[in-house]
């Protein structure tokens, strides 16, 4: 049984004056001392503070009294924003982990409000991202493939919860959420969505090629398993350098079985390469389930000598910690693989409706019971880190968000004719013209 | 001129929030223009000077050959350089490349310890160590992958397939990845790659080890091609390529490694779009690259005797094609032949007959006539090998026709 005792270290920073304030179930009385004095102290400020407005919203829901409390409360909470508590929580991953030839990380997980409350956040404005683009390319202004990747946030999320933005990450087409998670912008995303010039690859890659240079996000490749041999190079490229970072490379169930793939592993097994490879299982590839494609569906298992450990996907803290775990093991000892047990509930791309391969019942079966982002839900409200209604908020405000950059990568214009010939070669020693014959335009150099 | 400079600035690779700790890695010194002495310059075939020349203090023009044999007049006659086998002009060229820049590597099957199934690396692999000059599991596709993903973090790969053929498996990591990643990122990523391997009809190898993949590759865009035919250029192309921001596939011959020529001493690089005048002349202009170049200068001089004057150029590289060079030529001759190793169809005399045509028909006096390989996999027997490739004899017997 959990403990019903909350410390809450709640810190005050009032004009110099601390005010520590410890609550526990106590008496009413207790109650009403304690809300008379943070109501005076909030009144004095101007800025809404947060722990304030957290803990008034904490009496208000327990509070027998509630109705007082609450008018009281709607009064002072302010929009306020994520919450910057930081004091550590320790939860435990849904399920344990499994391993293959290496130990496992631990299931208690090292994290804080602040991190679930902006894994929340995350996760609402990539699942909305999504749908955002599931109506545009419904509307004709996303043409082409589109591979959307609602189910799996926690799986993007919570690696970069472990990792650091000099480690790299390479990922195959179902890439939208990754370049979110590596910093890339909204209107960027969308505006390459729609071929405009402010995309991130300036509407000259699609859905299919984002790339984040400053962040070492290497895309964004359409060809199924070929982005892992570039993984097994960022790792080269970092062993030669030797600066302590790894990548992740990752791949689907279906690339799982490209030959290219035990190519890789051989080579970064054979030279201790700093790389990761990450199987996002949805066990799907396309249109056929993994139990119709390979032999060993067991994706963690499949490298033999490399290492292996399968993860739930849909957990974001279980994700971070074996993507902690990983990077460690990586740079000790070589490249290890990780299974991410995830699920996408839409199609294969947009032209897919999902559902002649698998029953609806799966997908929505799945959504009631592992959904990342209710997971999280679940675990910010049972510990008392936010209301419901904030999370709602937070909601509506990541929809506003995402409105928001549509409309503005909307206006943004589509590339110029000269594009085209643009950033085929690198101008450099001699090079002055496109094509075969030397006598197209000319690209005036920057 | 200031523009230009700001696009080498742009150009270059190492950038500071690059993952490569520039302070760990001697940075390209392209940057440094001022400080650095360089010791070489790029001259255009019509002589002008880049503009780049303030930079150089000494003035190497490229390989013009006068003498019709083929042997390189460097203007700079007081050092009469030294002289080496191809294999060697190559190893000379990527040793000092690897010297200038630690960011070099190179990687292929028995490339280290072994010293190269064609002692092009040989002695790298204890000079720079194993991870410098990596020996690779045989495993073209993820190792062409893995070249080109250190590439896009700003190392510059050497890639060595054993033979051009088995790049065959990397087609996908080249053409997809190498030519278009800079395109489909908007500029973000640039691939200085250098895929290098001999390729070309040997001496009874068999049908899989005689590939020509010229004419697969070159559609491929984004990337450059250009076959060395010459100690001398192979290693000035080594070395250009080397240097290239741009993925370039370097195309050498298996029969080719053994030539020996004398080079300069200085250093030198040689222009990756240009084409070379092997031997001036007024009637006919033969375009030829890589080891027809040997066959069509042993037909020269048989036409010499026979009253013809061939103009013979080296064509060099491939992609993009040097119609200026080859422009002037035809302006002044009037007759094109092409010969080349490649395969009939769609070959990179197809492409290279289409370009001229396109561009200098009404220069032309007769049809181009385009020598090539049989459209057949070559076979074993050394008679019909021998028949599968452009002899001396069919080249003088096409001068003749076209000449009439």
């Amino acid at each position: 049984k959990k403990k019903k005792e909350h410390s809450i270290g709640n810190s005050f920073f009032i004009g110099g004056v601390l005010c520590t304030l410890t609550y526990q179930n106590t008496k009413q009385s207790n109650l009403l001392i304690i809300f008379r004095s943070s109501l005076l102290s909030a009144a004095q400020h101007l800025e809404p503070n947060s722990t304030i407005d957290m803990a008034l919203s904490q009496l208000a829901g327990r509070s027998r009294s509630s109705n007082l409390l609450k008018t009281l409360t709607a009064a002072i909470s302010l929009v306020r924003p994520i919450s910057t508590d930081t004091t550590p929580l320790t939860i435990d991953t849904s399920l344990p982990f499994t391993s293959h030839k290496c130990d496992t990380p631990s299931r208690a997980v090292e994290t804080d409000p602040q991190e679930l409350l902006f894994f929340f956040r995350q996760m609402a404005l990539m699942r909305r991202m999504e749908i955002a683009a599931d109506s545009l390319y419904k509307a004709k202004l996303i043409r082409g493939f589109c591979h959307l990747y609602d189910g799996q946030e926690a799986v993007a999320i919570g690696m970069e919860a472990a990792i650091t933005k000099k480690d790299s990450i390479i990922t195959a087409y179902r890439d939208h959420c990754t370049f979110i998670g590596r910093g890339g912008t909204l209107p960027e995303m969308f505006s390459e969505l729609m071929g405009r010039q402010a995309g991130c690859s300036r509407g000259k890659g699609g859905s299919m090629h984002f790339y984040k240079k400053d962040s070492n996000f290497y895309g964004g490749h359409g060809i199924v398993g070929a982005q892992v041999p570039l993984g097994c190079g960022l790792a080269f490229a970092q062993k030669y350098s030797k600066d302590e970072s790894v990548s992740f490379a990752l791949y689907g169930d279906g690339a799982a079985n490209q030959g290219q793939l035990f190519e890789a592993l051989n080579i970064a097994a054979l030279w201790d390469l700093p790389a990761i490879f990450v199987c996002e299982n949805n066990h799907y590839g396309m249109g056929t389930a993994e139990w119709r494609a390979a032999k060993s569906p067991a994706y963690y298992k499949r490298g033999d000598y490399v290492p292996g450990l399968k993860i739930d996907g849909m957990d974001v803290l279980a994700v971070k910690q074996g993507c902690k775990f990983a990077k460690e093991y990586a740079l000790k000892n070589g490249p290890i693989i990780l299974e991410m047990d995830t699920y996408r509930y839409h199609g294969h791309s947009m032209s897919d409706p999902g559902s002649t391969y698998r029953t609806r019942d799966e997908i929505s079966g799945v959504r009631q019971e592992r959904d990342p982002i209710e997971r999280v839900r679940k675990l910010i409200l049972s510990h008392d880190l936010a209301t419901e209604k904030e999370l709602k908020d937070i909601e509506k405000e990541v929809r506003k968000e995402v409105d928001e950059a549509i409309s503005q990568a909307k206006e943004s214009p589509m590339p110029e004719p000269s594009e085209l010939y643009t950033n085929v070669y690198v101008k450099g020693y001699g090079v002055e013209a496109f094509g075969p014959d030397r006598k197209e335009a000319r690209a005036v150099l920057p | 001129m200031a523009s230009i400079f700001q696009g080498l600035g742009a150009a270059t690779v190492l950038t500071p929030t690059n993952s490569i700790d520039s302070k760990k890695f001697h940075v390209s010194p392209r940057r440094s223009c001022s400080e650095r002495k360089a010791r070489f310059l790029v001259v255009r075939s019509d002589g002008s000077l880049n503009m780049r020349a303030h930079r150089a203090n000494k003035l190497i023009t490229n390989a013009v050959a006068t003498k019709p044999d083929g042997s390189v007049a460097s203007t700079s006659s007081s050092k009469p350089g030294h002289e080496l086998l191809l294999f060697e002009a190559l190893r000379e060229g990527l040793e000092e490349e690897m010297d200038r820049d630690p960011s070099v590597c190179v990687m292929g099957e028995d490339v280290g310890h072994y010293g190269g199934s064609y002692k092009v690396t040989r002695g790298l692999a204890e000079k720079f160590g194993d991870l410098r000059v990596l020996d690779t599991p045989i495993a073209e596709n993820s190792f062409t992958g893995m070249g080109i993903g250190a590439a896009m973090t700003g190392l510059r790969p050497v890639i060595e397939g054993m033979n051009m053929g088995f790049l065959l498996l990397a087609f996908n990591q080249i053409s997809n990845n190498c030519g278009m990643l800079h395109y489909t990122s908007g500029g973000q990523f640039t691939i200085p790659v250098v895929i290098r391997g001999p390729g070309g009809v040997g001496r009874q190898l068999g049908a899989e080890h005689s590939q020509r993949l010229e004419s697969y590759f070159q559609s491929i865009p984004g990337i450059q091609m250009v076959a060395c035919s010459t100690p001398y250029n192979a290693k000035g192309l080594m070395k250009a390529a080397i240097r290239s921001e741009n993925p370039v596939i370097l195309f050498e011959h298996v029969l080719l490694y053994n030539l020996k020529e004398r080079i300069p001493d200085e250093e030198y690089i040689c222009n990756l779009e240009e084409a070379e005048m092997v031997r001036p002349g007024e009637h006919v202009t033969i375009l030829t690259y890589s080891r027809m170049r040997y066959h069509v200068m042993q037909a020269a001089k048989t036409l010499v005797n026979k009253g013809y004057d061939p103009e013979v150029i080296d064509i060099r590289s491939l992609k993009p094609f040097d119609l200026h060079t080859i422009g002037n030529s035809v302006k002044k001759t009037h007759r094109v032949l092409i010969v080349e190793e490649c395969m009939r169809t769609g070959g990179i005399g197809a492409s290279l007959t289409a370009a001229i045509t396109e561009n200098f028909h009404d220069y032309l006096d007769a049809p181009i006539l385009c020598l090539s390989s049989q459209d057949v996999p070559t076979p074993y027997a050394g008679t019909l090998e021998e028949w599968t490739v452009v002899q001396p004899a069919q080249i003088v017997t096409a001068v003749e026709q076209l000449c009439r």
